[in-house]
């Protein structure tokens, strides 16, 4: 397949994110350059997507660090938020009036978008329900219009109203209530002309009706394969004729349907109906968030995101719960010094932490332990066997000459960081039977607020 | 009659505050000396006329690197060489319109509502205003009443057509229409097809079948399997092109629905990528509202140039 869907693309965006581990500000930017090139891609209409791209860069550059998510799945979830947020949080239903109230429903669109099919889907829809159809046919202009209604009638049962070819639709559409009332039908549909919504003469006949006949629900009809025109059409449609809802016709294709959002957005109207197929069954509820998914392509990358996150909550507090019994019989060993090290970083890094913590103030980088000389530290570890890390006492100069090795750093400075850590260790244990504060900060806010204690950070305990 | 179509091509094109043309111009207008932002304008306006990502790229790479060849600084000269650079892009091949000298069958495809029944009404009479015997098969057999619609075009172009009932198999109406122009020394047999989507294989396969039968049945008429892309469409009609293309080896295009403030960008897009000529464009519903495709007119009116280059034009 010659192109890309979206969701590749956005896939391989995000991927290329999560394998960098840390998300600086040059790559929320990287990678909202290509969410915007996939918006695009997808028809989003232009202004629509430079709105987007600035209210997600926006929140992405100033949370994504400090919540504890992995970076990545953070710009996904902000960019899924907004764009949900924009296609309208909520599934909405065509409004019809109570009981035996007839609702008056105008269909109205460029030509080809699917008004007559979606107005015989609607009176199917409506019949199902209880109601009793009026189908009427006011396009009287492309040849053929009014047999198709007819046709479409009879499959789905409604009734069918129509004057032929030479009489005004404003006519039509009048005559069509007082036939709907004389026969009982309580929801009349009036079918109308594909028009241009740039079409003075024709565009001033809707409005013509609307001022005839008293109209509950004008609905457009917009081809999700639209491109960037979407919003021209929407936004006119709306100015002019006034619209409350939106049909996305065609949905059943492969287009990205960005469309929708362009005509939402420029509207702020809900999209009623998805058409999902040529068969008169075929239309459905509009999910915004299905669509957003849709549009974004990332439907099971999000579900996966909020398990993610709900297990990494479970895990860390598990962890903590572990760290503080340990640090409680005062034992302190190299494992739980890496997973301190990856806390902190998940957490915005030491700066970050320190920021947070009551009482520290601000710090400047320059008061802060070197990261690399972090990084050091973090290799040594890593050199060890599990067994080593879990019992530091049976490191011996061999295994020691071996962690140098394996971590490419010199014996002395491999020996100062045991040294160093040792010395933790014997002030955890003398903190060990006092009481813990906060919660939230668990065993790590523990670990920062002894300052000196840990290797690699106590050379530059001055700020505490 | 063109050189009328291309007034009411321009006249569309110009009509509306958010025209392309009219963005297309400001851009130029809005900057003389070429730089970043000016590149990054241009760039935004073909992306909003359609044109895609990737056309989109390839267009400006082309201008970038031609700027800093000739050493141009002014944006007017830039605006040249885009029209220069699309104007090469949609150039017709020679051959393109060698089937109007020989007996040919146009097999008109497309997705729903692109036009294809109003551009089959639209051709017959064209072919038929240039003196030809022209015969339309309505294989459109699916839509309600799509039969009665190209009755009545056929009616209005005084053209016979070959109908079969709704829901008959669209094959076998190709079948009779094949014969009936054999019979009837028919010069344009034009095959009007129900729209489909192109991700929907039956139907698709359906497709191939009705090719395959024009191919077998009339094996020395030239065959033109043209497809229709409504002009408003997006990006989904490169999808479109090269779905249909891959069950018909795809001669041209026909771009409907040009009246509006959609200039059809996409199909710069298919030219660029997929190499498929547009020959045709409708451009309002008139009967006579079809033409052959000029290039050069298309650009000019895209960039909304002026009118004594419009008096050269044909």
């Amino acid at each position: 397949m010659a192109f890309e869907s979206l969701t590749d693309k956005l896939t391989n965006v995000f991927k290329g994110l999560r394998s960098k581990g840390k998300l600086t500000e040059e790559d929320v930017r990287v990678a909202l350059k290509e969410v915007k090139m996939a918006l695009l891609e997808a028809d989003v209409s232009f202004k629509i997507v430079k709105q987007f791209i600035n209210s997600v860069s926006e929140r992405a550059v100033g949370e994504e660090v400090l919540t504890g998510l992995n970076p990545a799945q953070m710009v996904i979830k902000i960019v899924n938020e907004e764009l949900t947020k924009l296609m309208g949080e909520e599934v909405t239903e065509l409004t019809l009036n109570p009981g035996g109230k007839m609702t008056v429903i105008m269909m109205c669109g460029l030509q080809g978008s699917g008004k007559t099919t979606t107005a015989a889907k609607i009176a199917g829809k409506v019949k199902s329900k209880g109601k009793s159809p009026l189908l009427v046919a006011g396009d009287v202009y492309r040849p053929a219009a009014v047999d198709q209604l007819k046709v479409n009638a009879e499959k789905v049962g409604s009734e069918f109203f129509s004057m032929g070819t030479e009489v005004s639709p404003v006519t039509i559409a009048k005559e069509a209530i007082q036939y709907a009332e004389s026969h009982h039908n309580n929801v009349v549909i009036l079918d109308t002309a594909g028009r241009l919504q740039i079409d003075e003469t024709l565009m001033q006949e809707l409005i013509d009706i609307k001022n005839a006949i008293t109209i509950d629900e004008t609905l457009l009809v917009v081809d999700a394969m639209t491109g960037q025109e979407a919003v021209n059409v929407a936004e006119t449609f709306n100015e002019k004729i006034g619209i409350d809802g939106i049909v996305l016709s065609k949905l059943d294709g492969d287009s990205r349907g960005g469309a929708a959002l362009s005509a939402r957005a420029v509207t702020g109207k809900p999209i009623i109906f998805a058409g999902m197929g040529e068969k008169l069954g075929d239309l459905e509820p509009f999910y915004p968030d299905r669509m957003a998914s849709r549009i974004l392509g990332m439907g099971d990358v999000l579900t996966l995101i909020d398990k993610a996150v709900e297990a990494k909550q479970e895990a860390d507090e598990e962890k903590e719960r572990q760290m503080a019994a340990k640090l409680k019989k005062g034992s302190f060993d190299f494992n739980m010094y890496l997973e301190s090290m990856k806390q902190m970083r998940s957490m915005g890094g030491l700066g970050g932490i320190l920021n947070m913590l009551p009482g520290v103030g601000k710090i400047s980088d320059d008061q802060l332990p070197d990261e690399k000389e972090l990084a050091r530290m973090e290799a040594i570890v890593l050199s060890m066997t599990p067994r080593e890390r879990e019992n530091p006492k049976i490191l011996t100069p061999q295994r020691k000459f071996r962690i140098a090795k394996g971590s490419g750093n010199d014996i002395s400075v491999v020996n100062r960081f045991i040294k160093q850590f040792e010395q933790a260790q014997k002030m955890m244990k003398q903190m060990g039977g006092m009481k813990r504060g906060r919660h939230g900060m668990g065993a790590l806010g523990g670990l920062m607020g002894m300052g000196g204690g840990i290797p690699g950070m106590g050379r530059r305990g001055k700020f505490f | 009659m063109a050189d009328g179509l291309f007034k009411r091509l321009k006249a569309s094109l110009t009509k509306s505050r958010n025209s392309i043309s009219e963005n297309l111009n400001n851009v130029f207008l809005g900057y003389s000396e070429i730089d970043e932002d000016f590149y990054e304008e241009l760039e935004e306006r073909l992306i909003m006329a359609d044109l895609g990502v990737n056309a989109t790229s390839r267009i400006m790479d082309r201008l970038r690197e031609r700027v800093k060849a000739e050493n141009l600084t002014h944006t007017s000269s830039c605006r040249e060489i885009l029209i220069e650079e699309i104007t090469g892009q949609m150039a017709m091949p020679p051959t393109a319109y060698v089937f109007l000298n020989g007996r040919t069958v146009l097999f008109v495809i497309g997705v729903n509502g692109a036009g294809k029944t109003t551009s089959v009404g639209k051709l017959a009479a064209l072919f038929k205003g240039e003196g030809k015997n022209v015969l339309i098969a309505a294989a459109d057999t699916y839509r309600a009443a799509a039969t009665e619609q190209l009755v009545e075009w056929a009616n209005r172009a005084d053209v016979p057509i070959i109908t079969g009932k709704e829901g008959a198999d669209p094959a076998s109406v190709i079948y009779d229409a094949v014969h009936a122009a054999q019979a009837r020394n028919i010069d344009m047999l034009i095959v009007d097809t129900a729209g489909r989507l192109h991700n929907k294989k039956n139907l698709m396969e359906e497709l191939r079948k009705m090719s395959r039968i024009i191919n077998k049945e009339l094996p020395f008429w030239n065959q033109e399997n043209l497809i229709v892309l409504d002009g408003t469409t997006g990006q989904n009609a490169l999808s479109q092109a090269h779905e249909f293309g891959d069950v018909t080896r795809l001669t041209g295009i026909i771009l409907t629905k040009l009246d509006g403030t959609a200039k059809g960008g996409i199909a710069i897009a298919i030219v660029n990528e997929l190499s498929i000529p547009v020959k045709y464009i409708g451009i309002g519903e008139g009967i006579n509202d079809m033409t052959p495709f000029d290039p050069n007119a298309y650009v000019r009116a895209l960039f909304d140039e002026k009118d004594q280059e419009e008096e050269q034009h044909d």
